[in-house]
């Protein structure tokens, strides 16, 4: 059968950005095979694992749980947009690498997503707070410590005045 | 893993949604939050060849105080709950449970009714719902009733919502009483996940420190949150010690008839329960004597 097709426009890392999508097209799956942001990764596709996450509207959000045609009319950030303007990491994603905050890399995105919406509402989390932030996000490598401390060291970065 | 294939209507206003829900029937289903909806999608646990988006609807996102209840459309967000401090100091069972429910990215989409329509029996908003004795305003397009919690919830994920209607404001009622405690706990796998067993309660009491109004009630033990008003009901009148809250919720648990499934046998969940509602009895009695 032929699906039909809805016009969405969403602005997403700062652009704007149009496609025609079917309305069961995950907004991951159209991040991913249509605008080839390929960033934001897709582990368990029903919500649990995190690696999706996106903000949506300031907001982190797993983008699996969510139709793209849901998505019309919204602003989206996704981990290709955290980078500086220049492409030169983040204090966040430098931080990550400091700290070794990864090995596989696979839930990266949905942990600097999450991180990156915790600073930004609350710069100086306590230790308790940036668990609880990165609570919906699994990692199978590291045991998390190093994804705490990595949160930990940009938010003292941040503090020192880092920008 | 993908959703099977579905026409999509974006409802502008809830007029739109309830003639979108007349004109398609069972065919249609609402989605909120979806936090749940999408994955019984993508399981293919649910085919619905429409579905109406409420999520624009903004005349269902409010939340408003009245004497006796707090007023919620029904589409308001689980995050925008939690971070209400003049909501959780009229009703602050709200705020408790939702400590307990998913997590930053699912409570950001999650909404309240949807959590209450797709009643999941051991969900936490539904528990608070039943124990509150909330009601539940359903919108159709040839009008709109009230249900009590208690005659909403009607087994596991079903509820007496019928295929045209909407849940469109869940009243909360606020007790008045100056020393009003509340308490809500769990225990699960992992926090964030779904209770193996929920308890919540509420208590009223005077300056002697006896009970004036109490309620109570737990989660994933039944096929649906069950309250036990005439056990709330017995201890009206008393002041309460471990020894009490211990006998009362023996006697609760003794009633209940849970499942045994792969989280958590029957016998456990009942022990579960025992435990969990003594608990919040007395936590919730605390901190009404705590306050001045």
């Amino acid at each position: 059968m032929s699906e039909t097709l809805y016009s969405i426009t969403v602005e997403i890392n700062g652009a704007r950005r149009i496609g025609q999508v079917s309305a069961r097209t995950s907004l991951v799956d159209w991040l991913r095979e249509h605008l080839h942001l390929t960033g934001t990764h897709i582990g368990c596709e029903h919500g649990i694992c995190g690696a999706c996450s996106i903000m949506l509207d300031g907001e982190p959000i797993r983008s699996c749980l969510m139709y793209a045609v849901q998505a019309d009319g919204h602003r989206i950030t996704t981990v290709e947009g955290l980078a500086r303007p220049d492409g030169q990491l983040s204090i966040l994603q430098d931080s990550f690498c400091e700290a070794h905050g990864l090995q596989c890399g696979y839930c990266t995105p949905g942990m600097l997503i999450a991180a990156q919406s915790l600073l930004d509402a609350n710069p100086r989390p306590t230790e308790e707070q940036i668990r609880d932030a990165i609570g919906g996000n699994l990692c199978r490598c590291t045991g998390y410590q190093q994804i705490v401390e990595a949160i930990a060291l940009a938010s003292k970065r941040i503090a020192e005045g880092a920008t | 893993m993908k959703s099977p294939p579905f026409e999509y209507a974006r409802a502008a206003s809830l007029e739109e949604a309830c003639g979108l829900l007349h004109q398609h029937g069972d065919a249609a289903k609402l989605i909120a939050g979806g936090q749940s909806l999408v994955p019984m999608m993508a399981f293919r646990l649910l085919r619905p060849s429409w579905l109406i988006d409420i999520n624009e609807i903004a005349a269902l996102k409010f939340v408003a105080f009245e004497t006796d209840a707090v007023r919620m459309g029904a589409c308001t967000r689980q995050c925008v709950v939690a971070r209400d401090d003049a909501l959780a100091a009229r009703v602050p069972l709200l705020r408790q449970a939702l400590a307990f429910v998913g997590h930053t990215q699912t409570r950001n989409r999650g909404t309240v009714g949807g959590s209450l329509a797709h009643a999941d029996p051991s969900a936490e908003l539904p528990l608070v719902a039943q124990i509150l004795e909330a009601r539940l305003v359903l919108r159709a397009q040839s009008g709109t009733r009230t249900l009590p919690a208690a005659e909403f919830f009607a087994g596991p994920m079903m509820t007496n919502l019928r295929a045209e209607e909407c849940l469109e404001e869940i009243h909360w009622p606020v007790w008045r009483g100056r020393k009003t405690g509340s308490a809500f706990t769990e225990i699960s796998r992992r926090h964030g996940d779904f209770a193996m067993v929920a308890a919540a309660a509420q208590i009223a009491v005077d300056d002697d420190g006896r009970c004036t109004r109490v309620t109570f009630g737990v989660g994933g033990a039944a096929p649906t949150p069950t309250a036990f008003p005439e056990l709330a009901r017995s201890l009206v009148g008393q002041t309460l010690d471990k020894a009490k809250t211990q006998a009362v919720a023996h006697e609760a648990a003794a009633m209940l008839e849970p499942d045994s499934d792969i989280h958590a046998s029957a016998a456990y969940r009942r022990h579960l329960a025992g435990v969990l509602i003594s608990r919040v009895l007395l936590e919730a009695y605390d901190a009404a004597g705590s306050l001045q």
